[in-house]
Order: C-alpha cells, then sequence, then structure tokens
C-alpha cells in the first residue's frame, strides 16, 4: 500500500501552478466528456429502440452535441416578467458550478487531483447537495404553477435520498480506513463491488434519484408536466441546466468508478484510460436503465427510499462494521460470498415485506 | 345471434302495464308518448324478463312537423334489443325526460342532442354546450338551418 | 398551527404531449390528488353528420375514415354493412372475407398503437412505442399494397370492398403472419411483469361491471371490467360465425386489466387472419350497385366491433340519393363518460395513465 500513497505536488511554482493546471484540465474534461456523453446516450438510447441515433451531423453523428450547443447559444434569452430576475438568473449557476467543484478530489491518476482531501468523501456528499438549491430557485421564480410543482416533488426527492447515499458509502470507508478518495483507491486490491454488492446497489439507485434520471426522473416528465422546473427557461440559461444534468451523471458515474470499482486501478493500459473506460461503463449501464423501465409515481418514489434503501443502508452499515471489527485479517473470497449471500436474502426479503406507495384517497 | 324482439309483443306487453302510452308499434320500432317514456325505460331497464341494461345509442332526426328520438336499447343477459321511440311535435320549447338516471351513457349523447337540436331534457344534470362553442346561435343539425 | 391549503385548478390540454388528440381537462388538484375534473371537447368538431346529409351514400365513405383516423378499415366497414342492410344488398363471399381480413388486420395496429401509446405514458421513455410501430409499419405496406393509402384507405364499397389485392398482397400476409406471434411475445417479456409497470397500473383506476354496463362502455373498457360481450360474438356480421376465436376478458377492470385484454386480442386477430387466408374462395370482390343508390325508406343501424369499442352507424332514408339522417354511434365519446370517476381519487401521475389506458381517438368523439 505504500508505494501507491498520494504524491505531493513537486512541481516548480509549487501550489498554484498545480491548482491552475487542475482547474483547466477539470473544465475541459467535464465539458467535453459532457459533450460525448450526450452524443454517446442518444447513439446508445437508439440503438436500444431499433433505431440509428443521430447520424447527419459529421460522421456517425459525432458533431450532434457541437450542434446542439450552437443552437442553444443563439437562441433568444426570455425572461418571464413578473418573476424575480435575480433568482431568474442565479439559479442556473447554483445548479451547475457545485458538480464542477466535486471534480476537485476525484483522481483520476496515482496523485493526479486537484486538492487531496483527507475528507473527500464527506467534501464530495456536502457539495453535492447544494445544486439542489439551484432546482427549487428555478421552479419558485418562473412564477409559474408547473414549474413550482416540479420544483417541490424534485426537491423532496433529492432531500430524500441523500441519506441513503450517505450511508451506502459507510460501509467503502468502514473496509479502506478513510475518508480520503486517494486512499480508499489504493485500498482497492479487490474492487469493492465485490465485497459490497448491497452497498453499491444502495448507492446506484440513490445516485438515480439524485441526478433525477429514470426511473426517478419525474422532474422531466414531459408526457405529464411539460418539462418541470425549467419549462420557462431558454437559450443559454437553459444550456445550463441541460449541461448540468449531464454533469452530474458524469459525476455520479466518476463516484462509482471510484468507490466501488477501483479508480485508476488495472493491469496494462495507462490508468487514465481504465478511469475513463470506468466512468463510461457506469455511465452505459445508467441510460440502459433508462431506456427500458417505466417511471415511478412520486410518492411511491419517496416510499422506496424511506421504507427500502434506508434500512438496507443501515443493516448494511452493521453487518459491514461487524466484519470488520472481527475478522480483520480474514481471506476475501469467502467474505465475497457471504456478502453476496446477505444482500441476496435481504432485498428478496425485503421487498416481499412492504409496498409501495399509497392508493386512492378518498375525496 | 342478437335476436331483435319483435316490438309488436313488447308493445302488447306494455300497454297492459302502462295503458294509453303506446301510440304505435311495428315490427321494428315501439312509439311511446314523450310523457311515459321515463316510467316505461325504468320497466323496461329492471323487469328481469327483459333486463335492458346496456343502451347503445341515443339519435334524434328531424321530420319537418316533429323530432323524433330513437333509443336503441340492448340486454346484455338475454342478448336481445329493442327500439323505442318519442315525439316532440313543434319547433320551439321541446323537452323530453332525461334518462341520465337510468342509464348514464345518456349523458353526453343528450347534451348533444341539446346542442345540435335544440331539445331539452329535464333532469339531466348538466346540460350545456358539448361539441359547439358558448354563444353559438341555431341549431345546426335541425333540417332549416341556414349555414352562412 | 393550522396550515390552511387550497385546492387549485389546472388546465390539461387541448394541446399536450401525451398524445390521443385536442382534449381539455380542466382538473382541481389539492396538492397532487385530483379533486374533481371536467372533460371539455369539441375542438375537432367538423360536422360530419350535416355534411353527410348532402352527399351521396358512396360519396359518404371517405368521411367515415376520418372518424377515428388510427382504424379506418373498421370505420369504413360499419358504415357499408349499414348501407347494405338498409339497402338489402347481399356482399359477395370473397369480399366478405378480404374484409375480415382487413379489419383484423386494423385491429392489430391500432392497438400496436394503443398498447404503445399506453407504455409510453408511463414513462418508458418511448422504447416499447418504438418496437410496436416497427411492426405497424409492416402493416401499413400491406394496406397501402391493397388501397395505395397509408392512412385513410377509402377501401370498402357498398356491395363490396373496391377492389381485389394484388398477387404480391397473400404472400406478403403469410409471412407477416408466420411472425407477428413471436413478436407479440416479445413485447409481452418486454413490460409485462415489471414491478414498476404492475405498481402503476395495477389496481388504478377501476371501472366495476355495473358500472361499466351503466355508461354504455364498449370494446377493451367493458372487457376489462369482466363483461364478456364482444359483437363478433353475439351479434356476428360478415362472415365471423366462421372463425375459431377467444375473448380475452379481464377481472378487475383497471389500467392493467385493460392492457392485457389488448394484448391478447391481438393473439386472437392473428388466429383469425390465419384461418380466412385459408378460407378465401375465389369470386368478384364487389356486387353490382347502382351509382346512385335510392334505398327504400327506412332505417337501418348496422354495427361492428371496432378496435376502439362498439362503432354503429344509424342511418336513415328516404329514396334519395342522401341519407336523411347519418349518426354515429362512438366508442371513445362512450368510454368517456366514466372518466371523473374513474380519476378522482388518484394522482396527477394516476391522470395520464388511466386517460391513456382508456384509449380514445378525438376524431371520433367529436365529429
Amino acid at each position: 500500500m505504500s508505494n501507491l500513497a498520494p504524491l505531493p505536488p513537486d512541481w516548480p511554482g509549487g501550489y498554484w501552478l498545480h491548482w491552475g493546471v487542475f482547474v483547466i484540465i477539470i473544465l475541459a474534461f467535464v465539458l467535453l466528456t459532457v459533450l460525448i456523453f450526450i452524443w454517446y446516450e442518444r447513439r446508445g438510447l437508439g440503438r436500444f429502440q431499433a433505431r440509428v441515433g443521430p447520424n447527419r451531423a459529421g460522421p456517425f453523428g459525432i458533431f450532434q452535441s457541437v450542434a446542439d450547443a450552437v443552437k442553444i447559444l443563439t437562441k433568444e434569452d426570455i425572461v418571464p416578467a413578473k418573476g424575480d430576475k435575480i433568482v431568474f438568473w442565479l439559479a442556473p449557476v447554483v445548479a451547475f458550478v457545485p458538480v464542477l467543484m466535486v471534480f476537485a478530489v476525484i483522481p483520476f491518476q496515482s496523485g493526479a487531483l486537484l486538492a487531496d482531501l483527507n475528507v473527500g468523501i464527506l467534501y464530495v456528499v456536502a457539495v453535492s447537495s447544494v445544486s439542489v438549491i439551484g432546482i427549487f430557485m428555478a421552479g419558485w421564480s418562473s412564477n409559474n404553477k408547473y414549474s413550482l410543482i416540479g420544483a417541490m416533488r424534485t426537491v423532496a426527492q433529492v432531500v430524500s435520498y441523500e441519506i441513503p447515499l450517505g450511508l451506502a458509502i459507510i460501509g467503502v470507508v468502514l473496509i479502506s480506513g478513510s475518508l480520503s478518495l486517494t486512499e480508499i483507491v489504493a485500498a482497492q486490491n479487490i474492487p469493492f463491488i465485490l465485497f459490497q454488492p448491497l452497498g453499491f446497489l444502495i448507492f446506484l439507485l440513490a445516485s438515480l434519484a439524485e441526478i433525477n434520471r429514470a426511473p426517478f426522473d419525474v422532474m422531466e416528465a414531459d408526457s405529464e408536466l411539460v418539462a418541470g422546473f425549467h419549462t420557462e427557461y431558454s437559450g443559454m440559461k437553459f444550456g445550463l441546466f441541460f449541461l448540468a444534468e449531464y454533469a452530474e451523471a458524469l459525476v455520479a458515474s466518476a463516484i462509482i468508478a471510484t468507490l466501488f470499482l477501483g479508480g485508476w486501478r488495472g493491469g496494462v493500459l495507462p490508468p487514465v484510460l481504465w478511469f475513463l473506460i470506468k466512468v463510461f461503463g457506469v455511465f452505459f449501464l445508467i441510460f440502459w436503465i433508462r431506456s427500458t423501465v417505466p417511471r415511478v409515481r412520486i410518492d411511491q418514489i419517496m416510499g422506496f427510499a424511506w421504507k427500502f434503501l434506508l434500512p438496507l443502508a443501515l443493516i448494511n452499515m452493521f453487518i459491514t462494521g461487524i466484519e470488520v471489527v472481527l475478522l480483520p485479517e480474514a481471506l476475501p473470497w469467502p467474505i465475497i460470498f457471504v456478502n453476496l449471500a446477505i444482500a441476496v436474502i435481504l432485498v428478496v426479503v425485503w421487498s416481499k415485506l412492504f409496498k409501495l406507495g399509497g392508493g386512492r384517497v378518498e375525496v | 345471434m342478437t335476436a331483435v324482439l319483435s316490438a309488436r309483443e313488447v308493445a302488447s306487453k306494455l300497454d297492459k302495464k302502462f295503458p294509453g302510452s303506446i301510440v304505435e308499434s311495428t315490427e321494428n320500432h315501439i312509439l311511446v308518448k314523450s310523457e311515459s317514456l321515463l316510467p316505461i325505460a325504468s320497466f323496461l331497464k329492471t323487469e328481469p324478463e327483459f333486463a335492458f341494461d346496456y343502451l347503445a345509442f341515443i339519435a334524434a332526426v328531424d321530420y319537418n312537423d316533429y323530432f323524433e328520438v330513437v333509443y336503441h336499447l340492448t340486454s346484455l343477459e338475454h342478448n336481445h334489443s329493442v327500439v323505442v321511440k318519442t315525439r316532440c311535435y313543434g319547433r320551439e320549447n321541446l323537452s323530453l325526460p332525461s334518462v341520465v338516471g337510468l342509464w348514464r351513457g345518456a349523458d353526453f349523447q343528450e347534451r348533444e342532442i341539446y346542442d345540435l337540436f335544440g331539445i331539452k331534457f329535464e333532469g339531466h344534470p348538466n346540460l350545456k354546450h358539448i361539441v359547439l362553442w358558448e354563444g353559438f346561435k341555431g341549431y345546426p343539425l335541425r333540417k332549416d338551418y341556414i349555414q352562412w | 398551527m393550522v396550515i390552511k391549503t387550497e385546492p387549485f385548478v389546472i388546465n390539461i390540454g387541448p394541446a399536450h404531449p401525451s398524445t390521443h388528440g385536442v382534449f381539455r381537462m380542466r382538473t382541481t388538484l389539492d396538492g397532487e390528488v385530483v379533486v374533481d375534473l371536467e372533460p371539455v371537447f369539441g375542438y375537432l368538431h367538423r360536422g360530419i353528420e350535416k355534411l353527410a346529409e348532402e352527399r351521396t351514400y358512396t360519396q359518404n365513405i371517405p368521411f367515415t375514415d376520418r372518424l377515428d383516423y388510427l382504424a379506418s378499415m373498421s370505420n369504413n366497414l360499419a358504415y357499408v354493412m349499414a348501407v347494405e342492410k338498409l339497402a338489402g344488398i347481399p356482399a359477395p363471399e370473397r369480399a366478405e372475407y378480404l374484409r375480415v381480413i382487413m379489419a383484423e388486420l386494423q385491429r392489430l395496429a391500432s392497438h400496436l398503437i394503443a398498447v404503445g401509446a399506453f407504455l409510453n405514458d408511463c414513462g418508458a421513455f418511448m422504447t416499447p412505442i418504438l418496437y410496436m410501430l416497427r411492426e405497424r409499419e409492416k402493416i401499413l405496406d400491406l394496406f397501402e399494397m391493397v388501397s395505395g393509402q397509408r392512412l385513410t384507405y377509402n377501401y370498402m364499397r357498398i356491395g363490396g370492398v373496391s377492389q381485389d389485392i394484388p398477387k404480391e398482397f397473400l404472400p406478403a400476409l403469410r409471412k407477416f403472419v408466420e411472425g407477428m406471434p413471436g413478436f407479440i411475445d416479445e413485447y409481452d417479456q418486454l413490460l409485462a411483469e415489471n414491478e414498476i409497470l404492475l405498481a402503476r397500473s395495477k389496481g388504478v383506476g377501476i371501472l366495476s361491471k355495473e358500472q361499466a354496463i351503466n355508461i354504455s362502455a364498449a370494446g377493451p373498457v367493458l372487457r376489462g371490467s369482466g363483461v364478456k360481450w364482444d359483437i363478433r360474438k353475439a351479434d356476428p356480421y360478415s362472415v365471423y360465425d366462421r372463425f375459431e376465436f377467444e375473448i380475452p376478458t379481464g377481472s378487475a377492470g383497471d389500467c392493467y386489466d385493460r392492457y392485457r385484454v389488448r394484448v391478447e386480442e391481438m393473439r386472437q386477430s392473428v388466429r383469425i387472419i390465419k384461418q380466412a387466408m385459408e378460407q378465401l374462395p375465389l369470386g368478384e370482390v364487389r356486387a353490382l350497385v347502382p351509382q346512385r343508390l335510392h334505398p327504400p325508406v327506412g332505417e337501418a343501424y348496422g354495427r361492428i366491433e371496432a378496435p376502439k369499442g362498439e362503432l354503429g352507424f344509424y342511418l336513415v332514408s328516404d329514396n334519395s340519393i342522401a341519407p336523411y339522417r347519418f349518426h354515429i354511434r362512438a366508442p371513445s365519446l362512450m368510454n368517456l363518460t366514466a372518466l371523473r370517476d374513474m380519476i378522482v381519487g388518484w394522482k396527477l401521475a394516476d391522470l395520464i395513465i388511466i386517460f391513456g389506458s382508456i384509449d380514445i381517438c378525438m376524431g371520433e368523439v367529436d365529429r
């Protein structure tokens, strides 16, 4: 473990040059990868739906995202007359910036990250909660009944799913012994997905709900309430919300790849390439789920978080704690089988016990 | 096959129960007076021998002296059907009792007849325009409606 | 501290992204729960009943295409049968078999869209409806071979059909019918036992048996509530009494049952087409009918089992070349009567699903 310890920044110019270079790297990486993700998702969804996907703008449609970006930039900027103008202007910014800030602590390679905080994962959870304020600001300042309903639903959903998200991380932290992301990656000689199948499942579902993606996408349920909280946005502000959605998907994929799949670790290829492969793989899983499954109703979503994911996350935390304390030097493979068996039994038994959502209300 | 009941036999049975309400009956339809429409309709629905619980449709026809409203009833249980007709004379202030209490399927159809012909149905809970807009003058499906 | 809440009114429609045409619902919501609902329609009223009184019987056939524009063959068939009943003209045998084949193909096409749109409303993001549209394209190609049109066919005539099938039709139909049961199984496997679909549609929007009969519902809405009433068996028209098929019925009357009834009806339609193809006789396809038909004085009501329910035409004739009264009994209008009762008490997201499961087409509601 010691030869993988994080390297101090030993560049000429010291800390501020390191900071400047990484800010540029992160901005470029996020914006470029989001454009690639948009193309990747649209082609992938097209293949799932027995059609081709965009194929006009450039070979295989790779310039489709660029064309969309140019279109969004040239649209007229409409502001609702009676809305709160400052809040309206500030909302997309508040929704997008925290997502960028999370990238400061994700390691692309051994030592290649902006700031090696020793409370890395706590920082991630804390900062990513701020973007929900942006969503509520957008819904409120649009002066529109539909936007307000959409925003309130989204806020309720995001805030409820923070808790299972945090609890699922505790299992990983207990095994690796540290909150810092570089230490967590360094501790994964065997990827934690095998040690924590239940934790992985809970984290995946909670992240899907956090980033407002199917099957929890009541926010953008266009067959119900037009477009939710960003109905009134147009032009670059809408572009920022759109970017924020894909950037959040990117962040969720990156965190899952770091915590559960081993980050940049891998054999033959350069570590950055391994990281990218894992991120794209997790994103493929995310939009695969989107193209297959119907949408869950909002009260069923809340029931799912509080009655299913939260108890399972607590049980996972206890079992992991017991294993770490009692069997610190045990062989990995028996523990893996035991954990997998416990996960399967718990999921099957618990899902028979609880009922999703309410029924008809007497009026 | 849905047996079309002989309207004459049905009419003779109805005449015993509600004397004086049948105006005429042929093989195909029974013509009743508009005042006795509601009791006859509810008798046809509740009597177990007939059990006409399904209203297929209501239509209105404009013969120039009178308006004729046609009710086509079916029984799902016995699989037979009968046609009951009634007339409103004159061109103004037409009204008939509404059968919405018996068959709720008559709701939208009676509103449509009111909208396009001008026949009011008493006892209808929500008699207002259904296909034409508020403030439309005239009744388009009448034969004397001038289009423009 | 007492918090005061107030129900508020929103308008859903007339143009909303959830297909089904121009239809407006004034809903009163208390939080997420629907407290009251008032359907408002008439946006697509074209006055077909009045226009038909000035045109000959044959000229009215294209009007009937545009009623339920997703099931034009069925509309044509119902009208033409009503005229034949009025005038006493029997159609030749080959024409009857061709009519049955076209009507069942049309039932398949209409149910594919109905099921696909229902799953789309549930939120499955276009994947099921795109798979079903793939099969519907094959059906539309068959129809184009026969009538030259993809949506409003104008194929049936009084006394038969307008022209015989070309020689490519039967091999193409055979190939389609061989592959279709496999595709229906594939659609079934996609989402039939999916937890989320069951959670969203089982027990939602219940229409009880007595209510369904009372509101004169018909088609999958009536059969989903447990009433075994299908005009093809109860009052057979054309040559339906020569085929063997079953009538799928639901039990609970919720959205899930209506969806299952439609999928099972698709299987039965394929069965009927196979039998009709084998029994197809040779002969002419159109009886000799004068160009300006003067039917005797009288009236007739001809009805069929259209994909959406019981479609009937009530015609009154006074021995002239145009009908004296042309009334359409539209199944979607009747099925809408219970909308308020089915939706009150459920949430806004369920409103879309329940409305989608009734499967209406505004062309025939407004006429």
